[in-house]
């Protein structure tokens, strides 16, 4: 197995790894933001007032990198406004009042044996299909590349700590996973599907090896964050590295999340948009859980099943310590939304920042090969030319430079700053 | 969203390792107990005496030049190792001015000067110890045996006028003449593991700076085990030359650092005036770390890497 540089090790907290998907009863009220993914916002279908069906389309956008958004209950459009998202963001908000009878309205399911590539690719884009391990990338596009691919590589490694979503969808809907990779497969074209899994999924691992046979061959990867990272998913399985600028397709290959496969595998054989999704609540909460929840669940909502929060909560993160973003007020979940941490006071530490003693630990760590304390150095000092010399444009934010930091320097979020400081610079 | 709760909305990542800089060099402070304790053992109360009115100095110079540059001064621990590496890299006989002296010169100009923490070029111990080698060389050199503290010369000092090898047995204990804390390649050795096995030194550093000592006297037809166990080597290897601040970042370059430190060591002690080389072997390398780190960066993911001669910066 080659590997892939750096990286950490925090300890896995995975605290719901052995709690089946639950669904709560549907919330009273969701908040769909119209802009979910990467690429254009999608434009509202819909006027406050209207009456909408569960799945209903209620946002499109004609750009090509776009995805459209559905109705994720039915009821009333209650508000059409700008709403806080889980990113901090704003975005225009459908707001659905529930009628309590969640009336579906489904696309009509095509036999992925019959249905040509086209017809697949369109039905993952009506589907309002994205990237669900956090890019939100849309997943049509990425399954339509303008080069040949040979590999397709089915995305199960969650290396966060805490969150437990996809490991839990591996072990209960793992066929369904399957499905949606034969789908992909077919339309990418290619032979080869690998699934990639950390060891510390075991029962993942054995479950996915026994369902897989004829569909692909699973990877077992030495558990290492940021191994979710397609790119260095990609070096950890096939040993190839995507060139700077460049994505994964120019390697020859497509990573798709778990999740995303399942998505694609009821999008084409049951015609359901993706509306609902799998999202690990965890942290101080009474009881942590793996909910399966519909898009536009407020936070709040997501607590409340899970028995409200326990002691001091000093800290709200959506998605994975790692990663995820802190948010201050009540969000919604959204289709990348996969998990949902309470940290308190006891996880949260504010510790004042010091001098850079030069230990290394960063560069240790920094999986992209970077000198993330000498970037501080040159952000700090404005000098965003020499900024982009030592490829602060190629940081992926993945925070394994800030965790290991001895002097707690933001180092992720002076390197942010920078990549804004180059931006200006090529205006 | 959750009532009455203040929420802190700060940058990711939201989860750090517990290491810190105190934490770090409170830990090299204890990994230098040994070779402390069996400095005092060796050469008496008045080694003991040495060693605090260092680290004390340290302290003080330490809080008046931040004072002075406006800084807050905060007890990282960072002079106390300062203050110690200088008492152990002093003969057991110097009069108790010198460690303050040599302490406030090593924190004052070798660190505040170049402003604090993290700024400086050169190792400040070793710019303290420089200091007094220059300025008061009679007194450091006035060496005596341990246990009977009867004037005698070091086992370097012994070789470099022809007198011999010293018994391989008693340089690892200890049981030879010279500095309070260098003595013992086994006390230094049992603090080091500690460090290197808390992965807070880098293991490359000690092995090629001693293994470039060992292979060049080998092959200069000297004895290998003397001449790495001998004088200072075994405390500027994993003390002094595994000093963040003033050593490359990356794993290569302090494998190059080792091996220049080495190769001056050999040319001093074989070639030079003096028996012993540590001390300036460092200092040297010190001043070429900057080079070091810029011709040794990483391979950034995605890119080919290209050879050190087609590199601009």
């Amino acid at each position: 197995m080659p590997g892939f540089r750096g990286g950490v090790h925090p300890r896995g907290l995975k605290l719901t790894g052995y709690k089946k998907i639950e669904v709560p009863p549907l919330p009273p009220r969701v908040v769909v933001p119209l802009r979910q993914h990467l690429g254009a916002p999608c434009n509202p279908l819909v006027e406050k007032g209207a009456q909408v069906k569960t799945g209903q389309k209620i946002g499109d956008s004609p750009a090509a990198v776009s995805a459209p958004v559905h109705a994720s209950l039915s009821g009333t459009v209650v508000e059409l406004s700008q709403q806080r998202l889980p990113t901090g963001d704003k975005a225009l908000s459908v707001v659905i009042e529930s009628d309590g009878k969640d009336e579906w309205e489904r696309m009509p399911p095509l036999d992925p044996e019959r249905a040509s590539r086209e017809e697949l690719l369109q039905r993952v884009r009506e589907a309002g299909i994205v990237g669900m391990g956090g890019a939100g990338f849309p997943t049509h596009v990425k399954l339509n590349p303008p080069k040949k691919v040979d590999t397709l590589v089915v995305n199960g490694v969650e290396c966060e700590p805490y969150i437990t979503a996809d490991h839990r969808l591996m072990l209960e809907e793992g066929e369904k996973i399957l499905e949606g990779a034969k789908i992909m497969a077919k339309i990418l074209g290619v032979e080869r599907v690998l699934i990639a899994i950390e060891d510390n999924k075991p029962d993942a691992i054995e479950h996915m090896e026994k369902l897989s046979e004829g569909v692909g061959k699973v990877v077992r990867l030495r558990t290492k964050y940021p191994q979710g990272d397609e790119r260095h998913l990609l070096r950890a399985v096939l040993g190839r590295e995507v060139p700077v600028g460049g994505l994964p397709l120019d390697v020859g290959a497509v990573v798709q999340n778990v999740g995303t496969c399942k998505a694609v595998r009821d999008a084409v054989l049951l015609g359901e948009p993706l509306v609902e999704r799998v999202v690990t609540v965890t942290g101080e909460v009474a009881e942590p859980k793996n909910l399966r929840v519909r898009v536009g669940t407020p936070f709040s909502y997501l607590l409340q099943q899970c028995g409200g929060t326990v002691g001091g909560v000093k800290k709200v993160v959506a998605g994975g310590p790692m990663m995820g973003f802190a948010v201050y007020e009540d969000v919604p979940v959204v289709k990348t939304t996969g998990c949902v941490l309470v940290m308190g006071e006891r996880q949260v530490v504010e510790e004042e920042e010091g001098p850079c003693i030069r230990c290394g630990r960063c560069v240790e760590a920094c999986p992209m090969g970077l000198m993330p304390t000498h970037l501080v150095r040159l952000v700090r000092a404005k000098d965003f030319e020499a900024c982009q010399q030592y490829n602060l444009l190629s940081c992926d934010e993945c925070g394994c430079c800030a965790y290991v930091c001895p002097s707690k320097i933001p180092i992720v979020h002076v390197i942010r700053e920078g990549k804004k400081g180059i931006r200006r610079l090529k205006k | 969203m959750i009532p009455n709760a203040k929420l802190l909305v700060s940058p990711s990542p939201h989860l750090k390792d517990r290491v810190s800089v105190r934490r770090i060099m409170f830990t090299v402070v204890l990994a230098l107990m040994p070779a402390t304790a069996c400095g005092v053992y060796l050469f008496g109360l008045h080694a003991l005496w040495v060693i605090l009115v260092s680290v004390l100095s340290a302290l003080v110079s330490e809080f008046l030049g931040y004072r002075a540059m406006g800084k807050r001064f905060t007890m990282d621990g960072s002079a106390v190792i300062t203050g110690l590496l200088l008492a152990l890299c002093l003969p057991p006989t110097v009069p108790l001015w010198m460690p303050a002296v040599g302490s406030s010169f090593a924190i004052l100009v070798g660190k505040c000067a170049f402003g604090g923490l993290g700024q400086n070029l050169f190792n400040p111990a070793l710019v303290g110890r420089a200091f007094l080698t220059l300025s008061w060389p009679s007194l450091m050199t006035r060496w005596v045996s341990p246990l009977e503290g009867v004037s005698t010369a070091t086992p370097l000092g012994t070789w470099k006028s022809g007198g011999g090898y010293t018994s391989t047995w008693d340089l690892f204990l200890g049981n030879v003449a010279g500095c309070i804390g260098e003595t013992s390649a086994l006390a230094i050795l049992l603090g080091g593991t500690l460090l290197i096995a808390l992965r807070y030194i880098d293991w490359r550093t000690p092995l090629s700076y001693i293994g470039t000592v060992g292979l060049l006297m080998l092959l200069l037809g000297e004895d290998p085990l003397f001449h790495m166990l001998a004088g200072g080597l075994f405390l500027g290897a994993f003390f002094m030359a595994t000093d963040y601040v003033t050593t490359p970042l990356t794993g290569r370059g302090r494998v190059i650092f080792g091996v220049g430190a080495g190769l001056l060591v050999v040319v001093i002690r074989m070639y030079g005036g003096m028996p012993e080389g540590v001390t300036y072997s460092i200092l040297i390398m010190n001043a070429f770390t900057p080079l070091i780190d810029r011709y040794t960066r990483p391979r950034v993911y995605g890119t080919v890497r290209r050879k050190w001669w087609e590199r601009k910066k």
